[in-house]
């Protein structure tokens, strides 16, 4: 069912692209050779190429294209062998040269698609445009000093992935199931931490709106947009207001916007009248970009398996839904400590464990993949302890959580405190005779049709035996006892 | 025999030879500096005390056995290079205060090298010029005179004018310069001395104040052909910091210099031969012609079609490249800045200081060229035309090895002439631009004296990386032409 927003004269579709700005993660900058780290002391990670000093030169840095490849290759984009530098002209106190060497009309990248998985299940296709690399500027700070700006330029020349979607999108949560999907994607690949807090990912949203059917109409750029929840908001909030605009039948005029949280909507960031012109031309400092296809494919045959390759692997290989699935590959962490887990073990026990009791002790305890509540060598073997009947799956609950508080192994804690499941159908019989015999009165109801008191007595009994019956021969003695 | 008369070959052999030191030559031109820069103005920073330092550790590799050919000699330094710890200015108030922490490549391989720096000689701002009278700390005399007008001051040519007016006065043994459309050539013609525009990439920009990125190239400038090319052999070689750099063995230059041009081939591109220039210029050319034919070398009449249209495709590429180079002048990190009211009021307060008016009318070509809706018309186009300029030249090397034509439309000329029209100053280059468009080497040497006793000089222009057939050829006519003239402003 497609998203459709109810204006007052009638329903309005929503056209949405995204232009993706990720860091990449690399030891240095693009073209020089200054430590491209998040952090330090202002003006720390600065080099005179950064700075824009007379004479100074760009030099290409390798390990930058190679991410950029590595990124498009995740993107099943096509890889440009030949691309070129341009300069983008502008001025502002962040930017040292006073223009930014990016890619204009030949990217490293061109088309690709990305697959991304909406709540209700469906998968759809988002085209990528192309994805090209530039330099990121300083930081502008305004209020750190009562008359005067600070500019810290350590961000200044760090290596810039642009990822630019087509215009495929069509809702808020398409948009931001998109941008957790290239997150993903680049966080698997190890090319950028996507981590938009900090700012090494943000997103320009362009948005515009149309009567079904309809070519496409105006649209409005919001900028820099820090979070996937914002992303998502920005898109509806600017939808309405243009469709607001069209329908008391003004025109939407095409700018740059910014979005602001605290009040929901939009505002203006500057006219046509202050665009910028920016001047491309080719960098006149840098040679063309020349990649030979060995350096492609060598760097595509070291590719890790990519989130979509994964999570169908999962379901073949370990027999899960997909849904779950879904959930363990998420990060590439999480999916590794799954297969650490379930390698030559119950994929689905493994599976139903780690979405429950695991996660909810991770949340619980504020801990990480990186430093699990649990390792995922003690997980593993309290599932052998279940496999191999040592316990039952109650008792494991109780082992698990004691694990988690303690860091012990668990059969030393089934040891410790004599957890080892009943199968003794000895004892088991002589169990269930006590509490049919202690409640006579129930027996009585069962037999003349009150079936559900089947589960009153296994539970009796389990108490009886302190949990560690074995639930399937409890059963059997107690339908046993009480229909034969 | 002065000490003034020694060129660097000779120079150096005598202070391998232990019968000069290195002190004793730097003092001397630390005084011919003291003496002459003063009415001159060729240097715009002048170094002594660091001068006599170097020249002591000069002495002291020399006598442990440890010098090269520019051990201990003096030279000035074109005052683009950013030299550490010593002021850069490029000529420009903007740069004013700015000393750079960092060398560029090319000095730092003469100092290498043992080479003495004397100070910044001065230049066009930005090297924006082709006479000198641009710079942000006044013109440069050329020492040269019109014997019918001796207390008239001309100019040395630009933009590498202070670098020309040292050498020529001696109060440098030689210099380095840069070349973008002329700027090496065109000043070592007017003032009698030899000046190489390597091939683009022969030598590295790291640390050269760019003007326009494409076109730059550094080169020395020098008494003769030898001194030049002893110069070269120094300054020249790969860089990795500069990613235009040529990854291309450096030969030893001054092994071409004896070569001579029996049996190659010199062409005689027909379109330097403009209406209305002056008739001692080609009559030098001609006579060019002659000494080379003299020498067992064969000439061809050349075509180069699409030279008229190198001036106009010069001015539409370097100023476009130069507004974005010179866009870092802003007064936010270094050099001078005014202060405003907010940082747009602080660039165009600065901005409007700093620069003179020849670098604003160059940057708003610059910007003009490349704005919207011009682009195509303009610089996309001039590129275009630009790499058919080139083709000519590629064409034209698959018959000749070498091409011949003058150097510059006139002598020197006088301080406050050409000052009517930027445009008519911008003829100067139409004969050296078309070289530096297609990014080919290109020399000038001293070939005679017009009939006001003023330099004139041929230009010989080479294949890509060919430097030393240019060097060879241009020794043949430098041996011919016998040109010993000086001029009576010098030391001595």
């Amino acid at each position: 069912m497609a998203y459709m927003l109810e204006g007052r004269t009638g329903a309005w579709e929503v056209v949405v692209g995204l232009e993706i700005h990720a860091q990449v993660i690399s030891e240095s900058k693009l073209f020089s050779g200054a430590s491209a780290t998040y952090g330090g002391a202002p003006n720390a990670h600065v080099s005179f190429v950064d700075a824009g000093f007379p004479g100074m030169l760009p030099v290409i840095n390798k390990e930058c294209v190679a991410q950029a490849v590595r990124t498009g290759l995740g993107l099943k984009a096509k890889i440009n062998l030949f691309s070129r530098f341009d300069r983008k002209n502008y001025f502002y106190a962040d930017l040292p040269n006073g223009y930014q060497i990016s890619q204009f009309e030949h990217p490293i990248v061109g088309t690709g698609i990305v697959e991304i998985e909406l709540q209700d299940g469906t998968l759809k296709q988002i085209g990528i445009t192309r994805l090209h690399l530039e330099q990121d500027a300083g930081k502008s700070m305004h209020d750190q000093h009562a008359s005067k700006s600070v500019i810290d330029l350590n961000r200044a020349g760090v290596a810039l992935m642009e990822i630019v979607s087509e215009p495929d999108i069509r809702s808020p949560e398409e948009a931001g199931a998109y941008l957790r999907k290239i997150r993903q994607i680049v966080r698997y690949l190890g090319t950028c931490d996507g981590n938009m807090e900090e700012g090494s990912m943000r997103a320009d949203v362009n948005v515009s709106v149309r009567k079904p059917g309809e070519e496409f109409r105006t649209r409005c750029e919001i900028k820099n947009v820090n979070s996937v929840r914002f992303v998502m908001h920005a898109v509806e909030a600017e939808a309405m207001r243009q469709i607001e605009v069209w329908e008391s039948g003004g025109e939407v005029v095409q700018e740059t916007r910014l979005y602001d949280p605290s009040k929901g909507e939009t505002r203006s960031m500057r006219s046509k009248e202050d665009a910028h012109d920016y001047r491309y031309f080719p960098e006149p400092d840098l040679l063309p970009l020349v990649l030979e296809q060995s350096f492609v494919d060598d760097l595509a045959a070291k590719l890790p398996e990519l989130p979509d390759e994964k999570r169908r692997r999962f379901c073949d290989e370990y027999g899960i839904p997909f849904y779950d699935a879904g959930v363990l590959v998420a990060d590439q962490a999480t999916a590794d400590f799954y297969e650490t887990v379930a390698k030559g073990r119950d994929g689905k026990l493994t599976a139903n464990w780690m979405s429950g009791d695991f996660f909810a002790a991770m949340n619980r305890t504020g801990k990480s993949i990186e430093n699990p509540p649990v390792s995922a060598a003690d997980l593993g073997a309290l599932l052998d302890l279940i496999t191999d009947k040592t316990i039952n799956g109650r008792i494991a609950k109780d082992v698990f959580e004691e694990m988690v508080e303690t860091g012990k192994a668990p059969a030393a804690i089934v040891e410790e405190k004599g957890l080892r499941q009943v199968t003794d159908t000895g004892a088991i019989d002589a169990a269930v005779t006590k509490v049919l015999a202690d409640n006579q009165d129930k027996v009585a109801e069962y037999k003349s049709g009150k079936d559900k008191l089947f589960g009153f007595f296994v539970g009796q009994v389990m108490k009886a035996m302190q949990g560690k019956g074995n639930p399937a021969l409890v059963n059997e003695a107690v339908k046993k006892q009480l229909d034969g | 025999m002065s000490i003034f008369d020694l060129t660097i070959a000779q120079a150096s052999a005598k202070l391998a030879a232990k019968e000069i030191s290195a002190v004793e030559l730097t003092t001397a031109y630390n005084d011919a500096v003291a003496a002459l820069n003063p009415r001159l103005n060729a240097y715009i920073t002048t170094t002594p005390e660091l001068a006599l330092e170097q020249a002591k550790a000069a002495d002291a590799r020399i006598a442990a056995g440890d010098a090269t050919a520019l051990t201990g000699i003096p030279i000035a330094m074109k005052d683009l290079f950013c030299t550490e710890g010593v002021r850069t200015t490029a000529a420009s108030k903007i740069l004013e205060p700015f000393i750079p922490p960092y060398e560029s490549t090319v000095s730092a391989k003469l100092k290498a090298a043992g080479a003495v720096s004397l100070g910044k000689a001065n230049l066009d701002e930005f090297a924006m010029g082709s006479s000198n009278i641009t710079s942000g700390y006044g013109p440069v005399e050329n020492p040269w005179k019109r014997v019918s007008d001796p207390d008239a001051k001309l100019v040395p040519g630009g933009s590498s004018g202070g670098s020309a007016s040292a050498v020529a006065a001696r109060i440098a043994l030689a210099a380095t310069g840069t070349d973008t459309g002329g700027s090496i050539r065109q000043p070592a013609a007017f003032t009698g001395l030899a000046g190489i525009k390597p091939t683009y990439g022969r030598c590295s920009r790291f640390g050269i104040v760019a003007f326009a990125s494409s076109l730059d190239q550094a080169g020395p400038m020098a008494r003769n052909t030898e001194d030049c090319a002893i110069l070269l052999n120094a300054m020249a070689g790969f860089d990795e910091k500069d990613s235009t750099s040529a990854q291309r063995e450096v030969p030893d230059f001054t092994k071409a210099l004896n070569r001579g041009v029996k049996g190659l081939k010199i062409g005689i591109p027909a379109e330097y031969r403009l209406e209305g220039t002056n008739p001692e210029i080609l009559a030098l050319w001609d006579k060019g012609i002659e000494w080379l034919k003299a020498q067992g070398a064969e000439i061809v009449e050349i075509s180069l079609p699409h030279t008229k249209y190198g001036l106009a495709v010069y001015y539409i590429v370097a100023p476009a490249e130069a507004s974005s180079n010179l866009a870092r002048y802003d007064g936010v990190r270094f050099g001078k800045r005014v202060d405003g009211v907010d940082l747009i009021d602080m660039y165009e307060r600065t901005r409007a200081a700093g620069f003179g008016a020849e670098v604003k009318r160059r940057i708003m070509i610059g910007t003009y060229v490349l704005s919207h809706g011009y682009y195509d018309a303009y610089y996309l186009k001039a590129q275009k035309v630009r790499n058919l300029i080139l083709r000519d030249f590629t064409t034209a090397f698959e018959t000749v090895d070498a091409i011949l034509t003058p150097t510059a439309p006139s002598a020197a000329f006088g301080l406050g002439e050409k000052m009517d029209d930027p445009v008519t100053m911008y003829l100067n280059d139409v004969f050296t631009v078309p070289a530096s468009l297609a990014g080919v080497p290109a020399m000038s040497i001293p070939a005679g004296l017009n009939a006001e006793g003023l330099p004139l000089g041929l230009q010989v222009i080479g294949k890509h990386f060919d430097e030393e057939t240019v060097f060879a050829v241009s020794a043949a006519i430098e041996n011919a032409a016998g040109f010993s003239a000086l001029p009576e402003l010098r030391a001595k």
